[in-house]
């Protein structure tokens, strides 16, 4: 009774009652059945993409029945599908049994759920809340006693005891210019025991937002969600709502929304080399690279008037060409700055001194990335060959193929590398896709939305896979948002990379993987 | 070593000229925007503008802090509104932010005593309370080689014991309130406080939230505002060295 298949692939929209419901226990086994061979230590092994799903997305939401709906899209990376199925539980009884201690990767989803929905996953491990806020059900949050905000810094936090233990809070106010979030260590000496992250302070309640607002208003937001992020989040935006709408944008507009999505990457890869080396201590590769990350925000900013490519991405296509004289510009400042990036990088990764404080710092384990669920450039730093440029290719990522990299190490040097090899694979991208700009219309006019529907639009960022999923009422208006940026599979990657290592070691582990904060607290 | 020191030589000086020279900016850049005479017949189209920008009137005025400077924006009112290519926005009162003609009136310099404490050197703290970090990217990006802010005796510190005031991004979430509040009071005085971007002055995409407060104001006093969203480097410089005094006269 529970066989019923139900795939989908990326871009795709559907009527979410064609969703197969099944019961607890089922859910639950087709979920460890399907992660099984992802997860599992012996099956995965050496061949990280052998086959097997992971967790792609794991949410709820309130029936108009009054019972709630669990859906789960997993991600058969190999076949490029995405079986989704369900659960219903009742509100009176908001439970089921947590898949955390089988399946680590849900550790974060179901803590999710317990705070959006006040649904108790019933032997999680440590389920306290991710952002802070109350609850959408308007029942009693599940973590009594403990008042919403703010944040309370006298939160339980994972204690490690003992004489010679102690403990060091960060945060959310750091020295730096950066996001807050709050760092707790449990060290020995120098030794990092363990990291809880608390994040939440950023907490915008844009899911939320994105139910009541305008259209014309949700697409800023979704430019807004993560701000180095705004092609990334945007595309997924508009990806959703044109495939509710079906509306099918021009090979032009996709062309055009490729190229400012690989100059997002090149801006944020290269810039992230720079703190890399001003972390380090070695200023003259990080003023370089800081100078040539300007250079690509400067050719989004020609793109699309400004300098995060806000404004170029709108359902339908993009608010901007790029003529003749535009194409031969890029491509000449484009090679301009692959010779540049080459020589930086040459510089920064031939110096011993970088390579001794790089490499075997931070290591995360591929056995431990696949368990966690991490994503983007931080998996494929552990050898997990995932990207959804190639896996659910997208757009013009269906036509110009980008070859992925790998790279074995897992630790702060593995994810420098990778940055370095992904830039250079996307200059040589960019490079051919200008020589080659299809044609049609900037934008294309799509009819309302389907009522009732979900879509799944995927969209692999310059830090991973971000995953929205848009679905509508009976009235065709947004009755659910659901947005994941890739910061909220990897934070925990950060917090596996510097158990064990030093204090010392933190900074450079965290600008190796460069999270967002806005991004995770949404 | 001597890969260090040619490759030093390949990079050559990178440094901006500015203040002295203004860089040109792109056909597309959105700078300030600009309000035709007023005869010209508005068809309002409020679609375009969810975020209630333009203040209703006898002539359409627009509030720069409410302004996200995107690119439909102008069609609220297609034979009226154009974006320029100016980029110095940021004025010293709230109200200085709405604007009815091509004329505004730019942020003035601090009073004497206070600039003759911060003029040579001011050390600012930033706080990050709920912005998506494009704001917190560009102010980052100041302190870039092109940009160069410490050649102006601007430095960011990380203790707000060590500032002489904050410059904060965001719409200030519930959840950063009470952070930025002690940040504030651990800033000793004579202090100012700069709100950058949008959000920072009005919640921006965020405001109206049940999650956000709608910008800095009403939480704590505002010197300088700086619109934006997020607004480039050289807004939030000009900003910076206007209330220090340290542009040139303009004519
Ligand atoms: S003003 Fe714009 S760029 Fe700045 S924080 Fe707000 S949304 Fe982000």
């Amino acid at each position: 009774m529970d066989s019923q298949e139900f795939d989908v692939r990326n871009g795709q929209s559907w009527e979410w009652s064609a969703v197969p419901v099944l019961g607890e226990d089922s859910f639950r086994q087709k979920i460890l059945e399907e992660c099984s061979q992802w997860a599992s230590p012996a099956g995965g092994g050496a061949s990280p993409a052998g086959g097997g799903a992971r967790l792609v997305n794991l949410f709820a939401q309130l029936e108009d029945s009054g019972s709630i709906r669990i859906f789960v899209m997993l991600g058969r990376d190999q076949e490029g599908k995405l079986p989704v199925f369900s659960m219903r539980i009742s509100q009176d009884q908001a439970s089921f049994q947590s898949l955390t201690p089988e399946l680590p990767q849900a550790h974060m989803f179901e803590r999710e759920m317990a705070e959006q929905f006040a649904i108790t996953s019933i032997g999680h491990p440590w389920l306290k809340p991710v952002r802070y806020h109350q609850n959408y059900r308007n029942v009693p949050d599940l973590w009594a006693g403990i008042p919403s905000r703010p944040i309370p810094g006298a939160y339980p936090f994972y204690r490690v005891g003992g004489e010679e233990a102690h403990e060091v809070a960060v945060g959310p106010v750091h020295a730096g210019i950066i996001e807050p979030g709050h760092f707790r260590f449990q060290c020995h000496g120098e030794e990092i025991l363990n990291l809880e992250i608390q994040l939440g302070y950023q907490h915008r309640g844009i899911e939320k937002m994105m139910e009541d607002v305008s259209a014309e208003r949700a697409v800023l937001l979704a430019e807004s969600i993560a701000g180095d992020t705004v092609i990334g989040h945007a595309m997924a935006y508009c990806n959703a709502i044109e495939s509710l709408s079906d509306c099918e944008i021009s090979p032009r507009a996709e062309a055009i929304r490729a190229i400012a999505l690989e100059l997002e990457r090149l801006s944020n890869h290269v810039g992230d080399l720079g703190a890399l080396s001003t972390d380090i201590g070695f200023l003259p590769p990080a003023a370089y690279f800081g100078r040539l990350r300007g250079e690509f925000l400067n050719l989004l900013m020609e793109l699309s008037g400004n300098r995060y490519g806000r404004s170029l991405c709108r359902p339908g296509g993009v608010l901007f060409d790029l003529d003749q004289p535009m194409i031969e510009n890029f491509r000449k400042r484009l090679l301009i700055a692959r010779k540049d990036l080459k020589e930086i990088s040459d510089l920064f990764f031939t110096k011993s001194s970088v390579l001794s404080r790089l490499e075997g710092t931070g290591i995360v384990s591929t056995k431990i990335a696949q368990e966690l669920g991490l994503v983007g450039p931080a998996a494929r730093a552990c050898g997990c060959g995932l990207d959804v440029r190639t896996d659910y290719a997208f757009g013009m990522y269906r036509f110009h193929h980008i070859p992925i990299s790998t790279v074995l190490s897992g630790d702060v040097y593995a994810r420098s590398l990778i940055r370095w090899l992904e830039s250079q694979r996307s200059i040589e991208f960019l490079l051919d896709l200008l020589t080659q700009i299809p044609e049609g219309d900037l934008q294309i006019k799509g009819s309302g939305l389907k009522p009732n529907h979900m879509a799944l639009a995927m969209i692999e960022g310059w830090r991973g896979e971000i995953v929205h999923v848009a679905m509508t009422d009976s009235n065709s208006r947004i009755a659910r948002y659901k947005i994941k940026d890739p910061s909220f599979n990897n934070w925990m990657g950060l917090s596996m990379a510097v158990r064990g290592a030093q204090i010392s070691d933190f900074p450079v582990c965290n600008k190796s993987f460069n999270l967002s904060y806005a991004g995770h607290d949404l | 070593m001597w890969g260090v020191i040619v490759n030093r030589f390949k990079q050559g000086f990178r440094t901006l000229s500015y203040p002295k020279e203004v860089p040109v900016f792109p056909k597309r850049f959105r700078g300030r925007l600009m309000i035709s005479a007023a005869e010209t017949q508005c068809s309002i189209d409020k679609t375009k503008d969810p975020l209630g920008a333009v203040v209703p009137g006898k002539k359409p005025a627009v509030d720069l802090g409410k302004c996200l400077f995107n690119e439909e924006f102008k069609a609220v009112c297609p034979e009226g509104l154009t974006y320029s290519q100016d980029h110095r926005l940021a004025v010293s009162k709230r109200e200085d932010l709405i604007i009815r003609d091509n004329e505004v009136k730019l942020a003035a310099a601090l009073n004497e005593k206070t600039r003759r404490i911060f003029g040579r050197s001011l050390k600012l703290r930033e706080v990050c309370a709920g912005s998506c970090n494009g704001c917190d990217a560009e102010i980052q990006a100041m302190g870039n080689v092109v940009f160069d802010l410490s050649r102006f005796g601007i430095q960011f510190v990380a203790s707000p014991r060590h500032a002489d005031g904050l410059m904060i991004t965001g719409p200030v979430t519930k959840n950063m309130e009470l952070a930025l509040k002690k940040t504030y009071e651990a800033v000793p005085s004579p202090k100012i406080v700069i709100a950058v971007g949008a959000c920072a002055i009005s919640g921006g995409p965020f405001a109206g939230g049940k999650e956000v407060h709608n910008g800095v104001d009403g939480l704590i006093p505002v010197d300088l505002y700086i619109p934006g969203c997020p607004p480039h480097p050289l807004t939030i410089l000009d900003g910076l060295l206007r209330i220090l005094d340290k542009l040139e006269k303009e004519r």
